[in-house]
């Protein structure tokens, strides 16, 4: 084995030091005994912030409606998603291109003018703002990412094996559940992920299609303009950071598994 | 349910004018064959020449745009594949990567929700009959082609088809393989009884496999028969060149060695090259012709000849005869009969 020469180990470590030694200063300052400005040194530690996280209930309903919007997005996403995959994966018919742009186009479009768009349509159709037109703002993109997913995958999918499905006697949603669903389930919990992770810290779409609630990022980018309790803010993202690199970890190992038995059959 | 009364008239597969287009190409042509219950039919020709479509439109993955389709004399134009009783092997063969090779046998059987026990003794038997018991719970990635190739038949066989279509199953096999496959295949469908229609572009495997041969070109079939009847007595210009090697003569030219004035085939085995001891047949045409190349091909020499009249033949001769001289004259006889008539031409 080779050794990396000195530069490029510096390089290296100044890249993980960039991207990481951000997120060491919002573990610090959790602890801060300050509440009105990031002073270094923090003057002295402290546990209190999250007894205080702990106490306060519009957290726990901005952490509640995050979660909520996030799923059911990547639910709708999923759906329209691998629907909208298999029939632009295979069959051929006017018009395909521009249709596949038209769906990756929203991750494109900069989020401001997805909102502004939304925001526009919903008052044309009068729709009042609500839960759902943050779902419906999030799906936008959620649906792409799955799409992008999905349409990878089924490329990849011999179109034999679908045939031989219905030639043994299997009937399209058969085929769908014992063969497509399995060989492209690893990207499609992939996708998921991503929508869910999207959804999750989404501030722009979710501006101009909130009414009166907030979500995480929104109650997160208010808490910021007030002057007491600062360390709320690092407590409920250290809470992040943990809760969502497990399910990172998990989906890391769940694919990696997954990717064997789909590179097996290659 | 209504009962059939199945005569002995009753084809396994019937074709009545069946065309089939994609776009402006005509991929199969108004078709008509009649396949025989029992029967190893071979689909012969050229990519492109409209065998595959003709397969893929039995099994149901095509629809006629024109035409008729009958599977033991019930229609099937607008049956999808899974309500048809007919099942393929494909080409590349299909097995499902994500399923042991026990579960892509009894797949089949699942999916007709048959239970589990019966479907794994189902499938231990199919695999039996391929010569693949035990490799059960190996994944597909984990067998050699030749033994893909026999689970991929296992699979169809399981849910016993009244007609196994196969899609060139041999072509990924190398030569030995593919010798072994051609044997076990014809004795399997003898063993069955099942009508078989196998699409090959490679002469040799349909002459040797099949009860008949249907040779494609161009969306249409040239000719229909048996074996040794399209070989011999090829119909056209296209089946004298693409079954085996032929040598192809004008009326005037095929009238000049006495045979009919229509164009004939004239097999490059059947030119006898006189003075090396062969016994000349009784009624022969005889010509003389100047050898331009020699080539060796083991069990026969390739002789290219040239005759005074300007016509170019091609001859097989024992390699074990003296050898022609590039250059010299030999004396060639043509026997009476060698010269085929070709009934597509006239």
């Amino acid at each position: 084995m080779t050794r990396a020469s000195l530069p490029l180990r510096i390089a290296a470590v100044g890249g993980l030091a960039f991207l990481h030694i951000p997120l060491l200063f919002i573990l610090l300052y959790a602890f801060t005994t300050e509440e009105k400005s990031y002073a270094f040194p923090p003057p002295g530690f402290t546990l209190k912030w999250f007894g205080v996280v702990w106490g306060r209930a519009d957290i726990w309903a901005a952490v509640g409606l995050s979660l909520k919007v996030a799923t059911i997005a990547t639910v709708l996403a999923l759906v329209l998603g691998t629907l909208a995959a298999g029939a632009l994966a295979r069959t051929r018919f006017f018009g395909r291109e521009p249709i596949s742009l038209l769906f990756v186009l929203p991750i494109a479009l900069p989020g401001i003018v997805t909102g502004i768009a939304l925001r526009q349509a919903f008052g044309l159709m009068e729709i009042p703002f609500s839960f759902w037109t943050i779902v419906l703002g999030h799906a936008t993109f959620c649906i792409v990412v799955v799409y992008n997913n999905a349409v990878a995958r089924l490329r990849r999918l011999s179109p034999s094996l679908i045939e031989a499905s219905m030639d043994l006697g299997a009937d399209a949603f058969q085929t769908f559940r014992l063969i497509v669903l399995p060989n492209i389930g690893t990207a499609l919990l992939a996708g998921g992920m991503l929508a869910f992770a999207l959804s999750f810290d989404e501030v722009i779409v979710t501006t101009f299609t909130a009414g009166q609630q907030s979500t995480l990022p929104i109650w997160m980018l208010s808490e910021l303009i007030r002057p007491r309790q600062r360390p709320v803010t690092n407590v409920v993202a250290v809470l992040i950071i943990i809760v969502t690199f497990l399910p990172i970890l998990a989906a890391y190992y769940l694919t990696r598994e997954g990717e064997a038995v789909a590179g097996s059959g290659k | 349910m209504h009962v059939h009364t199945l005569s002995a008239a009753t084809p396994a597969v019937r074709f009545a004018g069946v065309t089939r287009h994609f776009g402006a190409v005509r991929a199969v042509d108004g078709v008509d064959l009649a396949i025989a219950p029992g029967e190893f039919f071979a689909m012969l020709g050229p990519s492109g020449s409209g065998k595959t479509t003709c397969l893929r439109l039995i099994a149901g993955f095509e629809q006629p745009d024109a035409g008729h389709i009958e599977i033991f004399g019930e229609a099937v134009e607008g049956l999808p594949p899974y309500r048809r009783p007919v099942n393929t092997v494909f080409q590349d063969y299909a097995l499902f990567p994500h399923l042991s090779v026990g579960d892509n046998v009894a797949y089949g059987l699942k999916v007709r929700g048959i239970g589990r026990a019966e479907r794994d003794r189902l499938a231990r038997e199919a695999l039996a009959l391929v010569k693949l018991s035990g490799m059960e719970a190996r994944r597909p990635a984990q067998l050699s082609g030749g033994q893909r190739q026999r689970v991929a038949l296992a699979r169809a066989l399981v849910v016993r088809p009244k007609v196994l279509l196969l899609d060139e199953p041999l072509g990924a096999l190398d030569l030995k393989l593919r010798e072994e496959m051609q044997s076990e295949l014809k004795s399997l469908q003898r063993a069955l009884g099942l009508s078989f229609v196998f699409v090959t572009h490679d002469q040799s495997e349909a002459l040797s496999m099949a009860d008949r041969v249907a040779v494609f070109n161009e969306g249409r079939i040239v000719q229909v028969g048996p074996p040794e009847d399209v070989y011999e007595r090829p119909a056209t210009r296209f089946v004298a060149g693409f079954v085996g090697s032929a040598n192809v003569l004008g009326a005037a030219q095929a009238a000049a060695l006495g045979g009919e004035e229509v164009p004939s085939s004239l097999r490059p085995e059947k030119i006898i090259l006189l003075g090396h001891g062969l016994a000349e047949p009784a009624e022969a045409a005889r010509l003389e012709a100047r050898v331009v190349e020699v080539s060796y091909q083991g069990a026969v020499r390739r002789v290219a000849l040239l005759t005074p009249a300007g016509l170019s033949l091609t001859a097989l001769v024992p390699a074990s005869a003296p050898g022609a001289m590039v250059g010299g004259t030999v004396q060639l006889a043509i026997p009476r009969g060698a010269l085929q008539p070709m009934e597509g031409e006239r």
